[in-house]
């Protein structure tokens, strides 16, 4: 189906009934358990998984496939956010035309940055995108003011032509929509002490989650996600072999910024606001975080890195002191307080501390990511049995993603 | 027009000089050991700490009451008092805590090379075959732990960390040497801090220079696995000079804090120009980093000038990444950079 | 006149003149060694065949078009394949998926954006890939990782990798260097049943003798980088000049 083998498009429908699913599974527990702070089944997470779903699934298309490690590609999220929120601002409060233009111009932005900083390799590479990403993120600030708003931010006013809208009459902001249909319009459904949220804004950047991942995966079994992987292999071979490999690079160099473009321009169809710290290397630091986590060079990987990355960031940060003295309460006095004092530590304000070490941990001793030691585990289970096929997660990466150089 | 070219070449100094203690350290440890430090930056930032942290700890005081005084309320008077000026006498006391940045090079030093040790036996040692790609990813995420714990321990805003109050005006150093007075005020920590990385960069290429140990590691820069069939043990070595890339990285950040106060967020900031700094310079090339920090720094404060900044607006917040561009791809190995370094 | 021709090739490194006017001429449908003691410029000549160096003066032409100032993926888009001292292969991928990737180069020619295609649709390629595959017997090895190979295995495969091309020149650089006696005796059976199957050319640069004398056709001995001889392997042997140049180097 849909070009796909079997395996694949079994696998391909596991992924859209998960992520069609999503705002059921993640709502595991009743409303009023003390569980309930673990439920992730909020639209705006959602959306959020959705989108930095398909910013690492594009990161993987360059980083996992062809080696290549790129430190900027948060320039091309800012970029599309920016595009967005002015088309939201000149064109229509209806977000595609936004999501369009932020696809093209970020898609524009990577063939110029992509043709300059791939004429070098390894960490060469990583520094000419970073270099570019960070004079985005300066220009952003600075003399670009009158483009993107500066330190406040570029956002919507009543006073935007919007000119396919019809004129603005109720004094307030208008809302984004898809042809009428309100991304912050939800439907809420109580079943089994739970409360369900389907949200128009999730189920939209769902399907496009959904189309990224397709075309992922047909980019991963196709002929050229073959050659970018011989990239990442061996170059001299690649030459000698009658291929140019700049042409493939550059390619999955503008294919993997055009899918950063599309998630920052969701970003801004979701909260039509564009910041310049959206640029910030950090940023790309945090894409980069996320595939490692996930695994990269798989097809998955990405995706799982995107949404344990940003639950972990939700949760965390929302635990204080008070839930945890709820939690412990069942300690001794002064073991409750040690106890305590030091979870606190990783929670709440201390969630980057918490980021930080598990960054750590997982490269120091799962250098595949968590796709790989889902791989450990399930041989663990598997042992004494017949050799397992292969179940179409992965393109069995070597064990520690690397330079290309 | 000379007045305002040796203005902002003085002014581009000090940053100069920040640029260059990190990038030497940056490249004494890639030089060496191979291997990509991104927590280079949070060493830098750990050493301006050491300075906050003596200062705190020089200005541990208690309460006396003193009955001949009356406060407000017509309560006796509380002073504080340090510990340190009741031990040495007023003088004594006040001239230390006046003191306690430069001081605190001294306090930095051993406490730089221990968490250098630390990090190059507990860490860094398990990565030198790993791909740069896991080196740089282990190493940013333990600059984020440190700064979180420095974060917890100081707070996020700056703390403020003067310098001994000789050096805390300013001076006229156009009129010294002829010019319109009043035109190129510099003020004196800052020529002192120039002064300072002067010092310890010529320390660092003496001490590579004209030391046995220097000469294995210059050895093992040039050629890894030659001196290691010399029978020479370079691993402990290595370990040595990766305490001393530390050491010269915390000291560069003690004396960097009355310029700019102390956040914890600063490692980072410099770390990003301070890599540019090493790839415009040449990875692995000593003297590459050093020319190449200067000379980012210089070029930084001249792009900040008005009259450069009306003609190409917005020049100041790139030109350090524009040069980086230029250079990498006009000269892919760097201004100084040897062959075969980090290429295939 | 010969499908590859060099003509007064000069080569300075420094004070060094590494290839000193060097002619060579090798016929369509032969296999032409190329020997010489070490330093004689034998490395230097393949790499300016190649597009890796170019020669100060000096014209190389394969089928009468100039090779000089073409990349390296051009220059194997002209026929020209080359095997490595030390096998290149795509170690991270599988073995047909190695003998794939140069059908396609051959299909494609340098660069085509298939990015929705599926590698497993191109049934042609795929079947061509494996009857290559069969021909080196390795074709149950298909699914290997290519790193995980014997070095006999992978020098092996790159031979198919070339040869899957259907080159019309193969270059080989010491294809038997640093193997045991066995393995170099099988890459000779090898590159005999490959030289009888097909219409090809092969230019070898070897200073293994007992490889050049089973194979060679027409021999040229370089030394000091000028050719001292050209002739075919029997006059080759007792020559009074190749003894000197290859006893000489000895003394020296």
């Amino acid at each position: 189906m849909l070009g796909l083998n079997k395996t694949d498009t079994k696998f391909l429908l596991i992924v859209i009934f998960l992520t069609l699913a999503t705002p059921i599974l993640l709502q595991p527990f009743a409303e009023n358990s003390g569980l309930a702070q673990f439920n992730a089944g909020y639209p705006d997470l959602m959306q959020r998984f959705a989108i930095y779903g398909i910013f690492a699934i594009g990161f993987n298309l360059l980083f996992g496939l062809t080696g290549y490690l790129s430190f900027g590609h948060a320039a091309f999220l800012g970029v599309g956010s920016y595009s967005a929120v002015w088309m939201l601002k000149l064109l229509s409060m209806n977000v595609l035309p936004g999501i369009l233009l932020a696809m093209v111009v970020s898609g524009l932005f990577a063939l110029v940055i992509g043709f300059i900083s791939l004429r070098r390799s390894g960490i060469y590479f990583s520094i000419l995108t970073l270099a570019f990403a960070q004079m985005s993120f300066n220009l952003a600030y600075s003399v670009l003011t009158p483009l993107t708003n500066g330190e406040t931010g570029l956002q919507l006013s009543l006073t935007d032509p919007r000119i396919l809208d019809a004129a603005n009459t109720s004094g307030s902001l208008p809302v984004t929509n898809l042809f009428g249909a309100a991304m912050s319009e939800s439907y809420k459904l109580e079943f089994l002490n739970r409360v369900f949220t389907f949200n128009v804004g999730y189920y939209f950047c769902a399907i496009l989650a959904i189309i990224a991942f397709y075309i992922s995966l047909r980019i991963f079994r196709s002929p050229f996600g073959l050659m970018l992987r011989a990239v990442k292999s061996n170059q001299q071979r690649m030459n000698y072999t009658g291929l140019a490999a700049r042409p493939y690079t550059l390619a999955a160099f503008v294919i993997s910024g055009m899918y950063a473009g599309l998630a920052g321009g969701l970003l801004a169809s979701m909260d039509p606001l564009a910041g310049a710290e959206r640029m910030q290397w950090t940023a790309s630091g945090e894409v980069v975080i996320m595939t490692i986590l996930g695994g990269a060079g798989t097809l998955m990987g990405p995706v799982l890195g995107a949404g344990f990355i940003k639950y972990l960031e939700n949760i965390f940060s929302k635990i204080n002191e008070h839930v945890l003295h709820g939690w412990f309460s069942w300690l001794p006095d002064g073991l409750q307080d040690l106890v305590v004092w030091i979870a606190a530590r990783f929670t709440g304000e201390g969630w980057h501390l918490t980021l930080g070490l598990m960054f750590m941990l997982v490269v120091i001793f799962l250098p595949g990511g968590l796709m790989e030691g889902g791989q450990r585990i399930g041989k663990l289970f598997r042992r004494g049995r017949e050799d397992v096929p292969d179940d179409g997660t992965g393109n069995r990466p070597k064990p520690a993603p690397h330079v290309a150089e | 027009m000379m007045d305002a070219i040796l203005l902002q070449i003085l002014n581009g100094l000090d940053k100069g000089s920040a640029y260059a203690l990190i990038a030497l350290g940056l490249t004494l440890i890639f030089g060496t050991l191979g291997v990509v430090n991104f927590a280079h930056g949070a060493l830098f930032m750990i050493g301006a700490f050491c300075a906050v942290t003596l200062q705190r700890i020089l200005s541990l005081s208690f309460d006396v009451i003193d009955p001949t005084q009356t406060d407000f309320l017509g309560n006796p008077k509380k002073i504080h008092t340090t510990y340190l000026e009741s031990w040495l006498g007023p003088d004594i006391g006040n001239a230390i805590l006046d003191w306690s940045v430069p001081l605190a090079i001294i306090f930095a030093i051993p406490v730089m090379i221990l968490i250098g040790f630390a990090m190059e036996r507990g860490l860094i040692r398990h990565f030198y075959k790993r791909p740069h790609a896991d080196q740089i990813l282990v190493t940013f995420g333990l600059a984020i732990v440190l700064q979180e714990i420095v974060k917890y321990f100081y707070g996020a805003n700056p703390i403020p960390t003067p310098a001994p109050s000789a050096f805390r005006g300013s001076f006229d150093f156009g009129a010294i040497f002829g010019f319109d007075p009043n035109v190129i005020i510099y003020p004196y920590w800052r020529m002192v801090y120039f002064g300072f990385a002067a010092v310890i960069i010529a320390a660092v290429f003496a001490f590579l220079r004209f030391t046995t140990f220097g000469m294995v590691v210059r050895a093992g820069m040039a050629d890894r696995e030659t001196v290691g069939l010399l029978g020479i043990d370079i691993d402990k070595r290595f370990t040595l000079m990766f305490g001393l890339a530390a050491a010269v990285a915390g000291i560069a950040g003690v004396m960097y804090t009355p310029i700019n106060s102390p956040n914890y967020h600063m490692g980072m900031d410099f770390l990003v120009l301070s890599f540019v700094v090493v790839v415009v310079g040449g990875m692995g090339s000593l003297p590459g980093a050093v020319a190449a920090g200067f000379l980012l720094g210089i070029l930084e404060s001249f792009a900040s000038m008005n009259e450069i900044k009306s003609i190409i607006p917005g020049i100041d917040q790139i030109i350090i990444y524009l040069i980086a561009i230029v250079i990498l791809l006009t000269r892919p190995r760097g201004l100084m950079g040897r062959k075969g370094v980090m290429e295939e | 006149m010969g499908i590859l021709e060099v003509n007064g090739v000069n080569k300075r490194f420094g004070g060094l003149q590494a290839l000193n006017n060097v002619n060579l001429s090798v016929e369509e449908n032969t296999v032409h060694a190329i020997i010489g003691p070490n330093g004689a410029g034998k490395s230097t000549l393949l790499n300016c065949l190649i597009g890796k160096l170019a020669p100060d003066t000096g014209s190389v032409t394969f089928d009468g078009k100039s090779v000089l100032g073409r990349k390296p993926h051009e220059i194997n888009q002209m026929g020209i394949s080359r095997v490595f001292q030390t096998p290149e292969i795509f170690g991270d991928l599988t073995v047909l998926e190695n003998v794939i990737i140069p059908c396609f180069a051959k299909r494609d020619g340098s660069f085509r954006l298939h990015a929705l295609e599926s590698v497993e649709d191109e049934a042609g390629i795929g079947e061509r890939a494996e009857r290559m595959l069969a021909d080196v017997n390795m074709l149950d090895k298909r699914d290997m990782h290519a790193a995980s190979l014997s070095r006999g295995d992978k020098r092996r495969l790159e031979m198919a990798m070339c040869l899957v091309q259907e080159p019309r020149l193969l270059l080989l650089d010491e294809p038997t260097a640093g193997m045991a006696r066995a393995d170099t005796n099988n890459t000779i059976e090898l590159l005999k049943e490959i030289k009888a199957s097909r219409d090809i050319t092969m230019a070898i640069i070897e200073h293994d003798m007992h490889v050049v004398f089973s194979l060679a056709e027409r021999i040229t001995v370089l030394a000091q980088g000028t050719p001292l001889v050209e002739d075919i392997p029997a006059n080759i042997k007792g020559h009074p000049k190749v003894q000197e140049a290859y006893l000489g180097q000895a003394h020296s």
